[in-house]
């Protein structure tokens, strides 16, 4: 078994699999039973100011959106940062710290966007020994309306201010958590970055109205006849934060600044995801509020089997696809694959006939007895058949080798080209 | 309890009371809403699904299954009746498992088909427990038709007559509408008086009056009919059953499978119905099947079922098969009955054992029995009938008998199989083309 042992800026965890800032981490009793259970880290639910807590509304916080059978894809939350006193919180963190020295212990936090309530909360922090802080310079509903959380993670220079000062008044890691509710996470993240930020952390939610009452017509989760945006989070949203870890990954200017991953973690395949995209390890909360602590042994044993396979170390396998994250105009034109469709695997569904026929290029026949063939003259390779198979590898792309005819264009195979050099490219350079 | 599974002879009340409630309750539960959630999330949607291809009423069942998963299962309904006005009981009684069941992908993926039949029956009983009848007729053509049988094939008939406009008799033998549904089906499938509620749903449409204990042949004449009448159609099944021609065949004891059946069906009190310690049935169909069941579930002792050649060559599919040996039922196969024994009444019956060409072995074997029950097939009743071909009614394109103006359909006439859900599309496609021709 691959060890897992992570080391995030220095902060030493049994794994990378940290719970993140929510729910699951507000208090003792849960922090415990998730590293009973094998949980690496956690990031403690955001601490506000010392005085009155925030309030929670006492209707439904959550909506969500369902697959078959109804698996929960998409969790939107209208939920507050802790509601528990301040001090509660602290005397927490520091008894399960004390029990718990090998786990990271990782707090979050939320204070005005001025120096003072920062420097005052930061040394309380410390005190419980925890290992480090993030700035929840996210979360898109209610406190964004009080001038904190995304309202900050929206304007890069306030992310600097903010991340400058907590660096002066602690001694502590400091992750910068950041919305992506933004147009390009690039500019946020490099803010951080110059603050002095060790990390930062994404995606935290997205903004998002999940379903609409059809008799009350109104956004759910309803209170009292009314909706707010809520923010989005769970699987549905992990192709959203595994683009916005990759680009910061991959950008000159950020390259090598540490990243934990967060957005719809849900098995171990989706943090190996995170992590060969650059992230040095990931967060998880949906999952755990769907299906409970528990499932931090799957993660455990999938990527440790994984890495054992690939006989490589956890290290060895962050940022690994990070340099085949390239732009649409670096692609090989030249690459041409056909569908291939598995007869003995195929059920007969004809979604991929329909698909195709209906939505696509006509690249697939079907013949008296429900025999489903490409086309290979019409085919394209767009993936669609793929896609809406439900019978996993019954439908694969096969690669023309070089000098291979594609019967679509009667073209023999050629050499790497792309948009850049291609002649209906109006700005293309001469390959010569 | 007066007695018991083995009280010798024929005899009532062989189980307590409760085991009777038990033993005729529903085979299969309806499907909550939960359960039909889950079960029409397994459906794919398939492009030009092989179930549909299946269905002999051609159900639309992908989309009535989406329909059911978006939360409209009275849409559902209708998709379902559009095609099939008899859906509920189809839903209940269709050998499924050899229709669309059968052809389901998922049958192909995972041996687990969807379960189309159990989601039709929470649609259309989702519908019809509103007493809601979703169809309306159109102007009235001033056009009359005679449908005589008011089982599958004539109700669907005379439906969708009524609904086209034209004005509809339909006539039968017996006391009660259903045909079949109401008298032929175990009554497990069917329980709580669904067939005669689905009759009543059924002619909310207008348009058609019953004429019950008329008969063909008895009280009506073909010819009279078509005086009578703009057109006709006959859809009064097999009124006559195939004798046991063997020496003793005759003997008290020995009895027609399907009158079994209707007198189950129409006893008030199950417990009151005697039956056989020991009891065999002949045959190899749906009728021989349900009848071996319920003599088990009224508490013979001994129930074989025997049939002259292999399981795979059995009319009743390998689900209803699988049942009655679940049920207790011993399946002898290959076996011929030779004779009956008994000095009065049946005491035993002799089988010669016979190969898979039908010839002979020579090696006999006698059973006891207190009863025989005959399931060997069923004739067509009556004189002054359209051209007949192997015993039925010969019919071409959709249902038209050598008799200008006579149309038939269900297992009176040739073609498909002798099930409900054939009968039923039988009969809507004969009135189409009734329609078509009637109003020229």
């Amino acid at each position: 078994m691959a060890s897992l042992q992570s080391d995030f800026l220095g902060i030493k965890s049994p794994n990378p699999f940290w719970l993140a800032s929510a729910p699951p981490t507000d208090k003792e009793y849960n922090v415990r039973r998730a590293f009973e259970a094998g949980w690496g880290g956690v990031v403690w639910k955001t601490l506000g100011e010392a005085g009155p807590p925030v309030v929670n509304v006492n209707g439904p916080r959550y909506g969500a959106i369902y697959g078959a059978d109804r698996r929960l894809l998409g969790l939107n939350n209208i939920e507050l940062i802790t509601d528990r006193p301040l001090e509660v919180n602290l005397q927490e963190i520091k008894a399960v710290k004390r029990d718990y020295p090998d786990r990271a212990m990782i707090v979050s936090l939320m204070v005005p966007c001025e120096e003072d309530p920062w420097a005052r909360i930061l040394p309380l922090v410390e005190e419980t020994g925890a290992d480090g802080v993030e700035l929840n310079f996210g979360c898109p509903h209610g406190m964004s309306e009080r001038g904190m959380g995304s309202a900050v993670g929206q304007v890069p220079e306030y992310i600097e201010m903010v991340t400058r000062w907590v660096k002066k008044h602690t001694r502590m890691p400091v992750i910068v958590k950041l919305t992506p509710n933004i147009t390009d996470v690039r500019k946020p993240a490099a803010a951080a970055h110059a603050g002095g930020a060790d990390a930062v952390s994404l995606i935290n939610t997205i903004n998002s109205i999940t379903s609409v009452d059809l008799d009350l017509f109104s956004p759910e989760p309803t209170i009292d006849g009314k909706g707010a945006h809520g923010g989005y989070c769970g699987p549905a949203v992990k192709p959203i934060a595994l683009n916005m870890v990759a680009e910061i990954a991959r950008d000159p200017e950020l390259r090598g600044m540490p990243i934990s991953g967060i957005g719809g973690v849900t098995t171990w395949k989706d943090a190996a995801e995170f992590l060969a995209l650059g992230a040095g390890n990931v967060q998880v909360c949906t999952a755990a509020m769907t299906y409970g602590f528990k499932i931090v042994q799957e993660m455990i044993s999938g990527l440790s089997e994984y890495l054992d396979e690939k006989q490589i170390g956890l290290d060895d396998l962050v940022g690994r696809a990070v340099p085949n994250v390239t732009d649409w105009n670096q692609l090989n034109l030249n690459y041409v694959t056909k569908a291939r469709i598995d007869q003995d695997l195929c059920i007969s569904c004809g979604r991929c006939y329909a698909a195709c026929e209906d939505t696509s290029h006509q690249a697939i026949s079907m013949s008296e007895d429900r025999r489903f063939e490409v086309i290979d003259a019409e085919c394209v390779a767009c993936n669609l058949c793929v896609n809406v198979c439900p019978v996993e590898q019954c439908i694969t792309m096969e690669e023309l080798p070089l000098g291979v005819t594609d019967e679509r264009t009667g073209k023999p195979v050629e050499e790497y080209a792309n948009w850049t050099t291609h002649p209906n490219n109006p700005s293309a350079t001469a390959a010569e | 309890m007066t007695h018991s599974p083995f009280t010798p002879g024929v005899a009532a009340a062989r189980l307590e009371p409760e085991a009777y409630a038990e033993n005729f309750t529903d085979l299969h539960p309806a499907l909550d809403d939960h359960e039909a959630l889950v079960a029409a999330d397994r459906c794919y949607f398939c492009h030009d699904a092989p179930c549909i291809t299946a269905c002999p009423t051609d159900i639309d069942i992908p989309l009535f299954i989406r329909q059911i998963a978006t939360g409209t299962p009275d849409a559902a309904a209708k998709t379902i009746l559009t095609q099939n006005i008899m859906g509920g009981m189809c839903a209940r009684v269709c050998p499924t498992e050899t229709l669309c069941e059968e052809a389901c992908v998922r049958e192909l993926a995972e041996g687990k088909p969807v379960l189309i039949g159990q989601l039709q029956r929470y649609a259309t009983d989702h519908l019809q427990e509103q007493g809601v009848h979703p169809f309306t007729r159109a102007a009235v053509t001033g056009k009359s038709v005679a449908v005589v049988g008011a089982g599958p094939a004539g109700l669907s008939c005379a439906h969708r007559l009524a609904m086209l406009g034209h004005e509809v008799t339909v006539f039968d033998a017996r006391p009660k509408p259903g045909g079949l549904n109401e008298y032929g089906i175990a009554a497990y499938k069917t329980p709580d008086g669904f067939a005669q509620a689905e009759v009543d749903w059924l002619l909310q449409i207008g348009g058609i009056t019953m004429q019950h204990e008329t008969a063909l042949g008895a009280d009506l004449s073909l010819h009279q009919l078509k005086a009578d009448y703009d057109a006709v159609f006959l859809g009064m099944g097999l009124g006559g059953v195939n004798a046991l021609a063997v020496d003793g065949g005759d003997k008290a004891g020995v009895l027609d499978a399907v009158e079994f059946i209707a007198d189950l069906r129409q006893a008030s009190d199950v417990a009151s119905l005697p039956v056989g310690r020991d009891v065999v049935v002949i045959g190899g169909g749906m009728t021989a099947v349900d009848a071996a069941v319920q003599a088990k579930l009224l508490g013979a002792l001994n129930v074989t079922l025997a049939y002259r050649r292999g399981r795979d060559r059995m009319n009743a599919s390998r689900f209803e098969q699988d049942l009655a040996a679940s049920k207790g039922v011993r399946i002898m196969t290959h076996v011929v009955p030779k004779a009956v024994h008994g000095n009065g009444s049946v005491r035993e019956i002799e089988f010669e054992y016979v190969n898979a060409d039908m010839t002979g072995t020579g090696e006999t074997v006698r059973l006891p029995a207190d009863q025989v029950l005959r399931a060997i097939g069923q004739t067509l009743e009556g004189d002054g009938m359209p051209t007949l071909e192997r015993g039925k009614i010969a019919v071409t394109g959709a249902g038209r008998t050598s008799v200008d103006g006579g149309w038939a359909g269900g297992d009176c006439a040739m073609g498909g199989d002798d099930l409900t859900v054939t009968a039923v599309a039988e009969g809507r496609d004969a009135a189409m083309d009734m329609h078509d021709v009637l109003m020229g």
